[in-house]
């Protein structure tokens, strides 16, 4: 535990190096990349609590991730054009302050959360995967057919949403915002998961049964725990949205699933900063196979299958020889 | 539901051959999606693995057809190069990396495979450039052929309809009546048993693979002339083969011919009849934009049924 402790240290205070390099040598190009790390981590922090803690392997995240970035695009987008979201039966405008938009996104992908979760853990096994992914992509195909909201082509945001007091536009301040929410989900992820519903989400991973005969119903906190999951990936869409300004079905892709569950792999499966580790490796090695070779997704590919069959439990598990108590 | 019929019956005279020609085109997705999804179904049901590279497969098998068909001039050298080299590919996936997964937890299946999809995708488009290439169809099926009722329906749609339904006769027959059909439903039940018995387990895993492989790749061949074939065609065709192993019951090869037909089906005529329907209803520009969204919603609308009603498909064995 000590040794992941230091590791974890190590892993933020290089993130922050980072940024502050981007800072002294006028990089700006540095900050975006931590920021976008920060974002993705976040994801798959929301994620993590879910497959990691209790078992529950979603491949239906984008979905979360996806509502979440629509959620700054639509209310943006009707702030900016002047146009009220409804009026009817009171008018409703949209907004540009992180402030409301924020809680709005976590609701939103709550409320969806709660509806997939709740017809998925139904569920178990390899048809809980497809089912998230069922759900996923029907709501990516909405996306792409539905035209009010800019359809397959997205939509962009012109100005990044406003922080009272912080110039958003202004990388390191922005970057600053992802980074205190990426903290924040790390320490309730850890609060969570320490406390007692944490551990019988934990038990559930390990044997429902044994759960359900001490009287603990798993259906009720295999949803809390999807609930929360999507709502702390929703939040992590709203910023990314912010950081592209723009949004478009690609975020809600089986892809962008995928990508989210290889960050919280490659860094490790419940480990709380695997999601950070996993997310910066996979940009790193994105950037670096991307400035060698123009077809670096093959060499993504061929690491990613060496990390499965040879380097289990990700590169925390990896580099801390800790067993995951299973 | 009763206002609609009003003026939906007054509609159907005029579109009956429409209809009936959008029943075929429901059965040719079908059973493209069948052949699709007997591979996947098998490899989960006999090795207990979700591959989400299958649709890779399909790619292969679609490029190999395309670019031996390119050289040799003939569709039917493609055709049955699209299944030698699926089926290779197939194999050779299963010996390297796919056989090390078998007793893995479904999340390193999923990242592996996941991983295979970037090395297959980028490594075609290495292969082959970024551009599409093309399927034609062979003079033999080309053109209409007459129907009863007036219908005339394109001879090669056909064609891949019956051809889908003798392959799924071949299949069945195959898992019922044959020695190699024995194995793979003894090595559903108990691997250990089978195993103890004295049959090659490893080479039997290949075998069944190579053949889930050799029929996407055959699928995918099929429908590279109705489609482009390009890097990434394989990827929504996964997920719907995912949603009818899923409705069929994974591990079923009956489940999935009648999962196959079922989202076939329930596509085409969605994308066809919810436009009309709506614009009985509302004005036609929204009836048609909401008719397309939800048309493409429907089949995951039909899996959630499906689930909710038998949690472990249609024809799954309770959980």
């Amino acid at each position: 535990m000590i040794k992941e402790f230091w590791l974890n240290t190590v892993c933020v205070a290089l993130m922050l190096a980072v940024v502050l390099a981007g800072l002294l040598f006028d990089e700006p190009y540095y900050i975006t990349l931590a920021t976008k790390v920060t974002i993705l981590a976040m994801a798959g922090v929301g994620l993590n609590l879910a497959l990691g803690y209790g078992g529950l392997i979603s491949f239906g995240h984008a979905a979360f991730f996806g509502i979440g970035g629509y959620v700054t695009g639509i209310l943006a987008s009707h702030a900016l054009n002047y146009e009220p979201l409804a009026i009817w039966p009171f008018e409703i405008n949209g907004t540009t302050q992180m402030l409301i938009i924020w809680p709005v996104a976590a609701v939103v992908s709550a409320l969806f959360a709660a509806v997939i979760g709740a017809f998925s853990l139904r569920t178990s096994g390899v048809y809980f995967i497809m089912i998230t992914l069922a759900f996923a992509q029907m709501i990516y195909y909405f996306a792409i057919s539905w035209p009010s909201y800019g359809g397959e082509d997205g939509l962009s945001v012109y100005l990044r949403s406003e922080f009272p007091g912080l110039n958003t536009m202004n990388g390191a301040s922005f970057f600053a915002i992802c980074f205190v929410w990426l903290m924040a989900a790390i320490w309730g992820s850890s609060r969570i998961v320490n406390a007692g519903f944490g551990l019988a989400l934990q038990a559930t991973r390990q044997n429902a049964e044994r759960v359900e005969a001490v009287g603990i119903e798993p259906f009720r906190i295999r949803l809390t725990a999807f609930v929360i999951s999507g709502a702390i990936t929703g939040v992590a869409g709203a910023l990314y949205v912010d950081l592209n300004r723009f949004v478009s079905p690609s975020m809600l892709s089986w892809h962008t699933s995928g990508e989210i569950m290889v960050f919280v792999i490659l860094g490790g499966v419940a480990r709380l900063f695997g999601p950070l580790v996993g997310a910066a490796l996979f940009i790193v090695l994105e950037q670096s196979l991307g400035g060698m070779t123009e077809n670096w997704q093959f060499w993504l590919g061929a690491i990613l299958i060496f990390v499965v069959l040879f380097a289990r439990g990700g590169a925390i598990g990896f580099l801390a020889k800790e067993a995951r108590h299973d | 539901m009763r206002p609609l019929a009003g003026p939906l019956f007054y509609f159907l005279p005029m579109t009956a051959s429409l209809f009936i020609e959008q029943i075929l085109n429901g059965l040719q997705f079908g059973v493209m999606l069948f052949l699709m999804s007997a591979g996947l179904t098998l490899v989960f049901g006999v090795m207990g693995l979700i591959n989400l590279a299958h649709g890779s497969l399909y790619m292969i098998g679609a490029f190999a057809a395309a670019a031996v068909a390119g050289w040799t001039g003939s569709y039917w050298m493609g055709l049955i190069a699209s299944l030698a080299a699926a089926a290779m590919v197939g194999a050779l996936v299963e010996v390297t990396v796919i056989r090390r997964l078998y007793h893995r937890d479904h999340l390193d299946q999923v990242l592996a495979t996941f991983a295979l999809i970037l090395l297959f995708s980028e490594g075609t488009r290495w292969l082959f450039g970024p551009f599409p290439l093309y399927l034609d169809v062979p003079d033999m099926l080309s053109g209409t052929v007459s129907l009863p009722f007036g219908i005339a329906y394109s001879k090669y749609r056909l064609a891949i309809i019956l051809m889908g339904l003798l392959i799924a006769v071949g299949l069945f027959m195959l898992i019922a009546k044959t020695r190699l059909g024995v194995r793979i439903r003894a090595g559903e039940s108990d691997r250990e048993m089978i195993a103890a018995l004295g049959v090659d387990i490893s080479k039997l895993y290949t075998i069944v693979f190579a053949l889930g492989a050799a029929l996407a790749g055959l699928a995918g061949a099929m429908v590279g002339t109705i489609q482009s074939v390009e890097v990434g065609m394989g990827e929504p065709v996964l997920i719907l083969a995912f949603v009818v192993t899923v409705i069929g019951g994974i591990g079923s090869i009956k489940g999935a011919f009648l999962g196959a037909l079922l989202v076939g089906l329930t596509d085409t005529l969605g994308r066809f009849l919810l436009p009309v329907i709506l614009k009985s209803v509302f004005e036609p520009s929204f009836a048609t934009s909401v008719g397309s969204a939800l048309a493409s919603m429907l089949i995951y609308l039909l899996m959630a049924v499906v689930l909710i009603w038998r949690p472990s498909g249609l024809a799954g064995k309770a959980a």
